[in-house]
């Protein structure tokens, strides 16, 4: 404290800071990372009284912990010393077989010398972009897309371009004219990004016959394709539909991850990659961590081989099938007029698309009074598009919970458009993508 | 400074609902270190339907409240702690409406003869009962463009707003509203933005340095308050001596014109020719590491920590007198 307790205070000497000593060390690629208005009020969407339709977490509540605990009890008592060393930059081998097995419920047949294991597949894809990516170079990606590789993608400074799509996935002619325009541009175009099955954030699955159409045209352009699969084996309604690498060995790289059929605490997920690529990437890995974590790819093996992991698949999917339905049904309820929303066979997520003039980002701190938080859709695309769009997610929260939030959602809606009327707005045209054409149909 | 505290635990109020939910917790973490290295008996918050019972368990507990404009800053939060009859850091209820309020506080800043921008408080059923247009219409030409639209229950610049020209006003007023029930719209004042903290620190209410703010991208929003680097700060601001002087004492003059108590940080612009211009008063504010506050306690040679701890002890003091 001050000694003098005077109240007149001496005049300090000047103080000039950004209050950041490294402001000027920075490397361009992180100009970009500030915090944002939209990113506090999720602060908000974190408290029990927030119905949060707005993250991606899976509802891991029905494992069985204390059995796995037990399992987890006996691998340190009895492999301890090998689950916590140091291990292999590639995962361990025992590992690999496991995925192999997994990936063939997707009628994927590859070789476990062929996987790279990763921390969840985040950083596969992050090791994939930094492998092929150099600053301005240009990634395809669905309109919209996953808001995590959207970042990924921006720190290695890639140019995004997404590519149209509609409610049976990307368009190929749209594919085929982005590529033909961009190379006559002059752009390197180093590959497709794009998630097959219940997207994220559209819920939309690419139908087979798409899946094939996407692969002539990447073969016609030599364009390599990265597969995001984390949701394939998550099918609500039908069985899987089979993965783009079973269809094209040499032009694909599979990510897969089992923070979504397992759990996502561990972080394991990992990349099916041709040879060549493969070597570089698990160099890649040993550079950023040494190597995955080796005591999760311990307890994810014991996982597979003491419970029966298919049956607690079959869990999740009824699960989230539930939960599914109560969105939809709410949605079918509480929705304005005008609005449409996708009705996803599987996955986390409903697209939803508001009446002309209304602005999900805008509006979300009318949301978060209200006690609902969702994602805005402009936060899954790099170019802008999306304010019209929300993403809901209905994997975490019960299904009552579900249901009350597309309630208090409705009411919020009701709100802002009856602001835009009294301020005269809503005759805007905003950019958007709507991937439906009407409301829910009856699924009582 | 020196006696044994004879208090119970500090109860640091952070989080809750409010918009600035994120921004409350990094200033009540802040608070509970700064406190926690001057040996203090410290609990955390995170406001909610368990606080009463929280500090109905603790025996002797003093609150330290840093919650954000809405319940925090409204007098609202101040009147359960009075209830309840715990002593808390800050000001009164009555103290708090009266600043928060600005149809109730506008007016009292101008009989002290304190310069504030033209302004109107503007519930929005107003708008839907009367006529939108109308009353835009009202309030460009009273106000003139630009102006500035912000809600009247907020802070950290969420769902603030410069309107250069008619056009853009409905949409600001929608943004402010989705914000709460009432907006203020204002004059915009061409001017240096600075912060004056005031403290009352052994019966005296001092005005430490003021903070000049500078955003690289000219707009002092969430983003240039909260990532570092994003804003220049000025301690003390470049301004002349007899402005400096004149912003002190304005700063002071809101403090005793509502009535505050311990802490309050006025924000105010001081205009090319060295007038001050009384914006607001914040009787909760932000401590985080990007804040104002801290950076101004720094500048005057106090020690953040200290100076949390004696507020706490004043708090007390208050309670045992009064008791």
């Amino acid at each position: 404290m001050r000694q003098s307790g005077a109240v007149s205070l001496p005049e300090p000497s000047r103080r000039d800071t950004r209050l950041d000593p490294y402001i000027d060390a920075y490397a361009e690629r992180t100009h970009g990372l500030t915090v944002s208005a939209v990113r506090a009020l999720f602060a908000v969407a974190n408290r029990p009284e927030v119905v949060s339709l707005a993250g991606g977490m899976p509802n891991i509540a029905d494992l069985p912990r204390e059995a796995l605990g037990r399992a987890v009890d006996r691998l340190i008592a009895e492999r301890g010393t090998q689950a916590m060393q140091y291990g292999s930059g590639q995962g361990e081998p025992f590992m690999r077989e496991k995925i192999v097995e997994v990936m063939a419920e997707e009628q994927i047949h590859a070789h476990a010398d062929d996987i790279v294991v990763s921390c969840g597949s985040q950083q596969a894809l992050d090791l994939v972009t930094r492998v092929f990516c150099d600053p301005g170079d240009v990634v395809l990606a669905e309109g919209p897309s996953y808001v995590g590789a959207l970042g990924t993608f921006r720190a290695y400074q890639c140019q995004i371009v997404h590519v149209a799509m509609d409610d049976a996935g990307i368009d190929p002619v749209a594919l085929r004219g982005a590529l033909v325009s961009l190379k006559a541009a002059g752009k390197r175009v180093k590959f497709l990004y794009t998630i097959p099955n219940f997207q994220n954030p559209t819920g939309v699955t690419q139908t087979v016959e798409r899946r094939r159409a996407i692969i002539e045209v990447a073969k016609e352009h030599d364009l390599l394709i990265i597969e995001d699969n984390p949701y394939g084996l998550l099918t609500l309604d039908a069985e899987p539909l089979p993965a783009l690498r079973s269809m094209d060995a040499d032009n694909v790289i599979y990510l897969g991850s089992f923070s979504k059929i397992f759990a996502p605490g561990y972080r394991v997920g990992w990349a099916l990659a041709p040879h060549a690529v493969r070597e570089k990437l698990v160099l890649t890995q040993e550079a950023a961590t040494l190597c995955p974590p080796v005591f999760s790819q311990f307890a994810i093996a014991t996982y597979l081989d003491e419970f029966d992991w298919r049956a607690q698949i079959t869990i999740y999917r009824d699960m989230y099938r539930e939960r599914r339905d109560a969105m939809l049904q709410g949605l079918t309820e509480h929705m304005l007029p005008g609005s449409t929303w996708t009705h996803p066979d599987g996955g986390f997520f409903v697209w939803v698309t508001l009446p002309e003039g209304l602005d999900s980002q805008a509006m979300l701190p009318r949301a978060v009074t209200a006690r609902v938080a969702y994602t805005p859709g402009t936060a899954f695309y790099a170019d802008g598009l999306g304010s019209r769009n929300m993403r809901l997610s209905f994997c975490f929260p019960t299904p009552e919970r579900i249901y009350e939030g597309t309630r208090r959602l409705g009411e919020v809606l009701e709100q802002e458009l009856e602001m835009h009327r009294t301020f005269g707005l809503g005759d805007e045209p905003t950019r958007h993508l709507d991937l439906s054409t009407g409301p829910a149909p009856d699924i009582s | 400074m020196n006696e044994t505290p004879t208090h119970g635990p500090i109860v640091v109020l952070s989080g809750g609902l409010s918009h600035e939910r994120d921004v409350s917790l990094r200033s009540g973490r802040r608070v509970a270190q700064a406190l926690r290295d001057q040996g203090r008996d410290v609990v955390e918050s995170d406001i909610g339907a368990d606080l009463i019972e929280l500090l109905r368990s603790l025996d002797n507990p003093v609150a330290f409240p840093l919650l954000h404009g809405g319940v925090g800053e409204d007098g609202g939060l101040q009147q359960v702690l009075s209830l309840l009859d715990v002593p808390y850091v800050g000001s009164e209820p009555s103290a708090c409406r009266r600043s928060f309020n600005k149809a109730v506080g506008g007016p009292l800043i101008e009989r002290a003869g304190l310069s504030r921008p033209r302004m109107a408080a503007l519930p929005h059923d107003m708008f839907r009962e009367l006529g939108a247009q109308a009353i835009m219409a009202a309030l460009g030409e009273r106000l003139g463009f630009p102006l500035i639209v912000k809600p009247a229950r907020g802070g950290s610049a969420l769902g603030c707003s410069k309107v250069d020209a008619p056009a853009g006003l409905a949409a600001a007023m929608v943004q402010a509203y989705s914000y709460g029930e009432l907006a203020v719209v204002e004059e915009f004042i061409e001017g240096t933005e600075v912060a004056v903290t005031v403290v009352e620190l052994d019966g005296e209410q001092i005005a430490l340095p003021a903070v000049e703010i500078r955003p690289n991208s000219g707009i002092y929003d969430y983003t240039a308050r909260y990532t570092a680097g994003e804003t220049r700060f000025i301690v003390p601001a470049t301004l002349g001596a007899t402005a400096a002087k004149a912003c002190a004492d304005m700063a002071i003059g809101a403090h005793r014109v509502f009535g505050l108590r311990d802490l309050s940080r006025a924000d105010i612009i001081v205009r090319p020719d060295g007038t001050p211009v009384f914006i607001e008063t914040n009787v909760a504010p932000g401590m985080t590491e990007t804040s104002l506050m801290p950076q101004a306690v720094e500048a005057a040679g106090y020690d953040f920590g200290l100076l949390c701890a004696q507020l706490v002890d004043n708090a007390w003091a208050r309670h045992v007198t009064s008791a």
